[in-house]
């Protein structure tokens, strides 16, 4: 019995989700009084930091695989020879690809997006885009968790993990990556993993107007959004579009400036830590979910925001 | 080019949601459902763009109860040629992958389309599990999809941007934004969706989890109200109150 955390590598380190899910994996194998190794693809400077997150062990395949069968096959491998019963994996891009696939692969049963450790059998998760909760029994003697992002924490008071390598049949590469495109030229973090963000509506008037708030989201080191009218209408880039036919968000701090709080909208962003909002009208339904208020213009409350972090910072 | 497409129903975002049972059971009554969104305006929409312009046919499968119909009856009003629900009601995704899979194979499909997840549990599972199911590759989160010949290409989500990538046909893909644009039915779909073939086929899965209890949120604290004049005082108050910046 142990747990196995499946971690996966950009440029080299492992990515924020892929220290969640190591986190998260120690954290849990901790509670059982057991161990938790990590499997990555690819090669890192000594143990990529991944031993600070609680695990003992790095399992180091040289192959710098992405295909998602692969994945499927060097875990479902990695999870035998340590004998694990629970296998954990950021809930991202790379999870909804391989944790599925794991999990039919080795006959567990899956829960996505938890948002604890589970306890007494029980694993908590959001559903309903955040409206309410549930706790969740696998009814298989095998597991596979993902871990909604931004939920759980990267956990730092660990060791130094040792790293061995180790090999598997994996099969033939079928999904061809041919090129990546950073999502903003400007260095921003991207919004699925931002910590910060800073976000707009139709109430900023046009597209002309949102030097506050990137100004804003400069200062702050936060990512830019918008309401979905706003990249509907061009005038910001689609990518930025938040809520329920964008995308979810969770970040520990969303602004949003100028936009109403529509349900759609808000199902988007309703998990972020703290909520502030800043609209001219006291109405406003997005005040009713939101932990800090302004009553005010944007044009006017942004700049001095921006006047004020900068203070700060100096 | 054979497209299956994976359609769910979902409560309508604005919904109450509440629960009966202590805690068990979805409280539906009084709920208007429909198409899931990522389903109906991402994979739907673009496999009946690929059928438009590439020939072929369009296949929606459901899994569920009748109950599901009329957003059966939707998806088809939107372009589908045919519908197949497969008569369980579902409580895991292991579950509906299993039936979706054992319904699609030896079908010839040449592309599963899903929504990136249902906007009730939010899970996000049974696309790539049909994929493992069936040994197709899988793209995930997807928002660009172009086929050429048995070569489909494919733009999707990755750490810090977005990646191109190849793969063959036959390929399993979850949709999500930037992928379509939402169609509205028009008169003449909603007429000819009534005799589109629906075809309701029996089965059986078994769940590998299983809920055992839904519970609401803590009800949010008052928000705090800064006076415009004083946004250094929020600035203060997310430094030493909220600790997030
Ligand atoms: C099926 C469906 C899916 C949807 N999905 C999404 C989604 O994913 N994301 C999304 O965002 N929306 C979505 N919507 C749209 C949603 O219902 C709202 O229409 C939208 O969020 C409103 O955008 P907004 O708040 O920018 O604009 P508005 O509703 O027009 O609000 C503008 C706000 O700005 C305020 N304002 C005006 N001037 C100022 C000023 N100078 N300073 C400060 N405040 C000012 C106004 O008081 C108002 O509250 C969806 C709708 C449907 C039907």
């Amino acid at each position: 019995m142990s747990v196995l955390a499946i971690v996966s590598l950009k440029n080299g380190q492992p990515t924020k989700g892929g220290l969640e899910a190591a986190s998260y994996a120690a954290a849990y194998a901790k509670s059982l009084g057991t161990d938790a190794v990590a499997l990555i693809s690819g090669s890192i400077d000594g143990d990529g930091g991944l031993g600070a997150t609680g695990v003992q062990r790095v399992l180091v395949h040289a192959g710098g695989i992405t295909d998602s069968s692969q994945w499927a096959k060097l875990g479902a491998a990695a999870g035998l020879e340590i004998g694990a019963d629970a296998t954990v994996i950021s809930h991202d891009h790379f999870g909804r690809a391989v944790g599925p696939r794991m999990a039919v692969r080795i006959g567990a049963g899956m829960v996505s997006g938890v948002t604890a450790l589970p306890k007494s059998g029980l694993v908590r998760k959001n559903v309903f885009s955040g409206k309410a909760m549930a706790d969740v029994a696998v009814k298989q003697a095998k597991a596979v968790y993902s871990v909604t992002p931004n939920a759980f924490g990267i956990a730092s008071d660990g060791g130094v993990a040792t790293t061995e390598s180790f090999d598997a049949e994996v099969g033939a590469v079928r999904e061809q990556v041919v090129s990546f495109h950073a999502a903003s030229e400007d260095g921003q973090v991207p919004l699925p993993e931002a910590d910060l963000v800073v976000s707009a509506g139709r109430g900023l008037k046009g597209p002309e107007n949102w030097g506050i708030v990137e100004d804003l989201a400069q200062a702050l080191g936060a990512t830019t959004a918008c309401s979905r009218p706003v990249s509907d209408i061009g005038w910001r880039p689609h990518h930025e579009h938040v809520g329920q036919t964008g995308i979810t968000i969770r970040p520990n701090l969303y602004i949003a400036a100028g936009i109403s709080g529509a349900i759609q909208h808000l199902a988007g962003v309703n998990q972020s830590k703290v909520i502030v909002v800043i609209n001219t009208d006291p109405e406003a339904p997005f005040f009713k979910a939101a932990d800090y208020g302004i009553v005010g213009d944007a044009f006017e409350v942004l700049p001095r925001l921006t006047a004020a972090v900068r203070a700060l910072n100096s | 080019m054979k497209i299956l497409v994976c359609v769910s129903q979902a409560p309508d975002t604005t919904s109450r949601i509440a629960f009966t049972e202590g805690g068990k059971v979805f409280e539906s009554s009084g709920v208007q459902y429909i198409v899931n969104p990522y389903d109906e305006w991402y994979a739907l929409v673009r496999g009946i763009e690929l059928k438009e312009s590439l020939g072929g046919s369009v296949t929606t499968v459901t899994v569920g109860s009748a109950a599901c119909d009329p957003v059966i009856r939707k998806a088809l009003a939107i372009g589908a040629d045919d519908a197949v629900r497969l008569d369980v009601d579902p409580t895991d995704a292991m579950q509906v992958a299993s039936l979706i899979a054992g319904y699609a194979t030896d079908k010839g499909f040449d592309l599963i389309l899903c929504g990136k997840e249902t906007i009730d549990h939010n899970g996000s599972i049974v696309p790539a599990m049909v994929a493992e199911m069936m040994d197709w590759p899988f793209i995930a989160l997807a928002s660009k999809l172009e086929v050429n010949g048995r070569v489909a290409s494919v733009q999707r989500e990755s750490a810090g941007g977005t990646e191109s990538v190849e793969v063959s046909l036959p390929l399993v893909l979850s949709a999500a934004k930037g992928m379509a644009e939402q169609r509205i039915p028009n008169m003449r779909g909603i007429m000819s969706a009534r005799s589109k073939p629906l075809l309701v086929e029996s089965g059986q899965a078994e769940p590998a989890t299983e809920v055992q209890e839904f519970t609401l949120p803590p009800p949010k604290g008052a928000c705090k109200i800064i006076p415009a004049e004083q946004a250094e005082e929020l600035i203060r108050l997310l430094r030493e109150e909220a600790k997030v910046i």
